[in-house]
C-alpha cells in the first residue's frame, strides 16, 4: 500500500537470518544424530549376524552325522545265553523275571564286538585291518545298540539285519574335516587303516551323513560321545521351567497386586520395595550360594535335582515378575477404577474384576521373559551340583539332571574339542530355537489378550 | 446487558424448564450439606460448603476452574476416599442419613448415589456386561432374564437401545464418544440409584451428542435427583433448575437457575454470568 517500513520490520529481517542460521545447524545435528543412530543399529546388527553366523555354521553340520550302514549277522555261535524263557514255562510271574534277568547277564556277556567286527568287514572284504582299529570306527556303544535290538526282538537270532550304526566321533571328524587331514599320524586320533577305511566306506556309500535324532533323544554320554544327545538336559530344564512357572507366577503376581493395590505406603513398603529391586540386581551365582545353603543343607533337599534348581530360578524371576506386573498396574488408567467404584464395586472387586485383567498381557511378557532368563540361566545351577555328569534322562523334579546351558558348558569344556566344538553349537542353537519359540507363544499370546480388552 | 444476553440465551425452553416455586415444594429436599471442607494434603479445597439439593431436580454447580466444584461432586458419593491425602469436614446428609457416619457401607452407598464421569469410561466389556456388572456385584437380578430385563431398561432410559440392540455383545469401548457417555449413563441407572451425579458429562463430546446427552438428562430428572457439574453456562441455564456458583472453594450463590441468570445478587456470579472472570 505505502513505502512507509513498519516499525519493527528491520528487527523481523534479523531475526529471520538468525533463525535461518541456527537452521542449518539444527539440520546439521540432525543429520549426525541420524547418522550415529544408523551406524549404532548397523554394528550391533552386524554383531548379531555374526553370531548367528558362526554359531550356525559350525552347529548345523553337527545335526547330520556320519552313520555306517551294515547287514549284521546275528550270530548263534556267538550269542550266548540260548533261548529267550517263556512266560508259559515258570510257575510264576517272579521266577519268570529272575529267569530273564539270568539271561539278559548271559547276552550281555557275549562277544558283541565280534558280530559288529563281522558286520563291518562284510563291507569291505579285501581291506586289511586290525579288530581294535576297525571297531575304532564306529562308536563304542555299538554293541549295545546290537545287543538291544537282539533284547527287544530274540527272532534275529541267525539272521542277517540292516542296522545303523553311528560311526565314532574321531570318525565323524576326520570325514568332516574337523580335524587336520594333513597332520602327521602320530597327531591323529586314528590308525592310518581306520582313516582309510572310513574314506572307502564314506566313498562306496557305506558311510553317510544322517540326521542325528540322537541328539534329541539320547542323554550325554562320555564313553560314546559320538551318541551325546541333550534328552536330560532338556528334560532338567523343562522341569525347572514348571517350577519357576508354578512358584514365580502366584507369588509374584500376588505381591505385586498387594503392594500396589492395597499395601500401606509407610518406611516398611518402601524397604520391600527398594529391597526388590536390588533384588534383580543380584549377580545369579549368589542365587546359587542360597539355594545351596537354604534349599539343600538346610532344607535338605537332593542335591543335582531340577526341584531345588526351579527354586532358585524362582527366587531370580521373582523381581522380574513383581517390577513388570507393578509396572502394568500403575499403567491401568485411573478412569476404570473410578467407574467401578463409582458404580459400588469394592475395592476388592475393582482390582479383581477390572484392574488386574488389564494387566494380563504385561504379566504374561514379564513371565515369558522371566522363564526365557531363567532356562538360559548356568552360574547358580553349578553350585547346587547341576553340573553333574548324569547318563538318565530324569524321571522327575527330584532326580538328579543338568539344564541346557549347563551341557553347553559342560560339552565346551570336554577333552574331544574337535567334535565337542560343534555338538556345543548345536546345542546353543537348540537352546535359541527354545527361546524364540517362547518368545513367539508370549508375542501370540498377548496379542490375542489385547485384542479381546 | 447485553454480554449476558450474548452469553447465555434465555429462551422460553429454558423458561419452561424452570420450576415455580409451587411446583418447588413437590421436591423435597433429598441432600444436606453443612460446612463441608475438604483438604487434600496442606492445602484446603473446599471452605464450608451448605446447600440443600431437591429431589428429582437438576442441580447444576458451575463456576471457573479449580473452584471445587467437582471436589464437592465427589463428596457426595465418597469418591474422595480414594484420594490419598484427602480429608472431608462437616456434614453431608442423604434422606436425614449421614453419609460419612462410620454405620454407612461406602459401597452401599455407592449404589444408591450413581456417577457418570467427564471422559466417557466404559468397561473393556461388551455393552451388555457393561450394564450387567452393577447389578451383578449387588445380587440385583435373580435370573439370568431379570438381568436381561434390567439391562434392556437401562439401556433403554438412557436412550440407547435402539442403537445398540443388535450388538449388544461387542465391546463398549467401540461406540462413538456419545454412545459410550450414554452407556455409562446407563450402566449407572442400572444399579437403580436415586442419585445421579454428573461431572461435565459433555465435555468431551460434539454438540450433537451434548444435546442428546442434555435431553436425556431432562428426561431422566423425572425419576432421579440429578447433580451436574458443568464449565458451560449454557448447559446450566438448559438442563438446570437450581443452580449453585462455586468461587475458589467458596459456595458463593445459589439458587433457581432462572434467578442466577437473570438477576445474580452477588457481583463475583454477575461477573462470572458475564465472561469476566473464569
Amino acid at each position: 500500500m505505502t513505502d512507509t517500513v513498519l516499525p519493527g520490520a528491520s528487527a523481523g529481517a534479523q531475526n529471520r537470518d538468525q533463525v535461518r542460521k541456527s537452521l542449518t545447524r539444527r539440520h546439521r545435528n540432525e543429520a549426525l544424530f541420524r547418522w550415529a543412530g544408523i551406524l549404532s543399529i548397523a554394528a550391533a546388527l552386524g554383531f548379531v549376524a555374526i553370531l548367528f553366523g558362526m554359531i550356525l555354521s559350525k552347529g548345523l553340520p553337527s545335526f547330520w552325522q556320519s552313520t555306517v550302514h551294515v547287514e549284521a549277522y546275528f550270530d548263534p555261535e556267538l550269542i550266548e545265553g540260548g533261548p529267550r524263557p517263556e512266560l508259559a514255562d515258570f510257575p510264576s510271574q517272579a521266577d519268570y523275571q529272575e529267569a530273564v534277568n539270568k539271561w539278559q547277564r548271559a547276552v550281555t556277556l557275549s562277544n558283541w564286538n565280534r558280530i559288529v567286527e563281522t558286520a563291518l568287514r562284510a563291507e569291505a572284504p579285501d581291506f586289511e585291518i586290525e579288530s581294535r582299529d576297525l571297531l575304532e570306527l564306529v562308536n563304542s556303544a555299538a554293541r549295545f545298540q546290537l545287543r538291544d535290538m537282539y533284547f527287544a526282538n530274540s527272532d534275529v537270532l541267525g539272521q542277517t539285519v540292516p542296522v545303523s550304526i553311528l560311526a565314532s566321533a574321531n570318525t565323524d571328524n576326520w570325514l568332516k574335516g574337523t580335524i587336520n587331514r594333513d597332520a602327521p599320524d602320530d597327531r591323529q586320533q586314528l590308525a592310518a587303516t581306520t582313516r582309510a577305511l572310513a574314506d572307502q566306506f564314506e566313498a562306496n556309500g557305506t558311510i553317510s551323513f544322517d540326521f542325528a535324532w540322537h541328539i534329541f533323544t539320547n542323554v550325554d554320554s562320555r564313553s560314546a560321545p559320538a551318541t551325546a544327545g541333550l534328552a536330560g538336559a532338556f528334560m532338567g530344564s523343562l522341569y525347572m521351567m514348571i517350577v519357576v512357572i508354578v512358584l514365580a507366577v502366584p507369588i509374584g503376581v500376588a505381591s505385586a497386586v498387594y503392594l500396589e493395590e492395597f499395601a500401606p505406603k509407610n518406611r516398611l513398603t518402601d524397604l520391600i520395595e527398594v529391597n526388590i529391586n536390588n533384588l534383580a540386581a543380584v549377580p545369579s551365582i549368589v542365587f546359587g550360594l542360597l539355594g545351596a545353603a537354604v534349599f539343600i543343607n538346610y532344607l535338605g533337599l537332593p542335591r543335582s535335582a531340577p526341584l531345588v534348581g526351579g527354586l532358585v530360578l524362582t527366587l531370580m524371576t521373582l523381581p522380574t515378575i513383581i517390577i513388570a506386573t507393578r509396572a502394568a498396574l500403575r499403567a491401568v488408567p485411573p478412569s476404570l477404577r473410578q467407574a467401578a467404584l463409582g458404580l459400588g464395586a469394592s475395592h476388592n472387586q475393582t482390582v479383581f474384576h477390572h484392574v488386574l485383567p488389564m494387566t494380563y498381557p504385561g504379566v504374561l511378557t514379564a513371565t515369558i521373559i522371566g522363564v526365557a532368563q531363567a532356562l538360559g540361566e548356568t552360574a547358580p545351577l553349578l553350585l547346587i551340583g547341576m553340573s553333574a555328569f548324569i547318563a538318565n534322562i530324569p524321571a522327575g523334579p527330584l532326580d538328579s539332571a543338568t539344564a541346557l546351558p549347563v551341557q553347553i558348558y559342560l560339552w565346551q569344556g570336554n577333552e574331544n574339542r574337535n567334535f565337542f566344538e560343534a555338538r556345543t553349537s548345536a546345542a546353543i542353537i537348540v537352546l535359541l530355537g527354545l527361546m524364540l519359540l517362547l518368545n513367539a507363544i508370549a508375542i501370540f499370546l498377548r496379542s490375542r489378550l489385547e485384542k479381546r480388552a | 446487558m447485553d454480554v449476558l444476553a450474548g452469553k447465555v440465551k434465555v429462551t422460553s425452553k429454558t423458561l419452561d424448564q424452570t420450576m415455580n416455586p409451587a411446583e418447588l415444594m413437590d421436591h423435597p429436599i433429598r441432600l444436606t450439606a453443612r460446612d463441608v471442607t475438604v483438604h487434600y494434603g496442606e492445602k484446603q479445597a473446599l471452605h464450608g460448603i451448605s446447600i440443600d439439593i431437591p429431589d428429582r431436580a437438576v442441580t447444576a454447580f458451575i463456576g471457573p476452574s479449580g473452584c471445587g466444584k467437582s471436589t464437592f461432586l465427589r463428596c457426595i458419593n465418597r469418591m474422595n476416599d480414594t484420594i490419598e491425602g484427602a480429608k472431608v469436614g462437616g456434614k453431608i446428609e442423604l434422606d436425614g442419613e449421614d453419609i460419612y457416619s462410620p454405620d454407612l457401607d461406602v459401597v452401599e452407598l455407592r449404589a444408591r448415589v450413581g456417577m457418570v464421569f467427564q471422559k466417557p469410561n466404559p468397561f473393556p466389556k461388551s455393552i451388555y456386561d457393561n450394564v450387567a456388572y452393577g447389578p451383578r456385584i449387588h445380587g440385583l437380578a435373580k435370573s439370568k432374564a431379570d438381568l436381561d430385563e434390567i439391562v434392556i431398561s437401562s439401556l433403554r432410559k438412557a436412550g440407547l437401545f435402539e442403537e445398540v440392540k443388535d450388538r449388544l455383545s461387542e465391546p463398549g469401548t467401540g461406540l462413538s464418544g456419545g454412545q459410550q457417555q450414554r452407556l455409562c449413563i446407563a450402566r449407572a441407572i442400572a444399579v437403580g440409584p436415586e442419585v445421579i451425579l454428573m461431572d461435565e458429562p459433555c465435555s468431551a463430546l460434539d454438540p450433537i451428542a451434548t444435546a442428546i446427552i442434555e435431553e436425556l438428562i431432562d428426561e431422566l430428572r423425572e425419576n432421579y435427583t440429578i447433580v451436574i457439574v458443568t464449565h458451560s453456562m449454557q448447559q446450566a441455564a438448559r438442563v438446570s433448575q437450581k443452580t449453585a456458583f462455586f468461587h475458589l472453594g467458596n459456595l458463593i450463590e445459589h439458587g433457581d437457575t432462572e434467578e442466577i441468570f437473570t438477576n445474580p445478587v452477588n457481583k463475583q456470579t454477575q461477573d462470572y454470568i458475564m465472561g469476566r472472570i473464569g
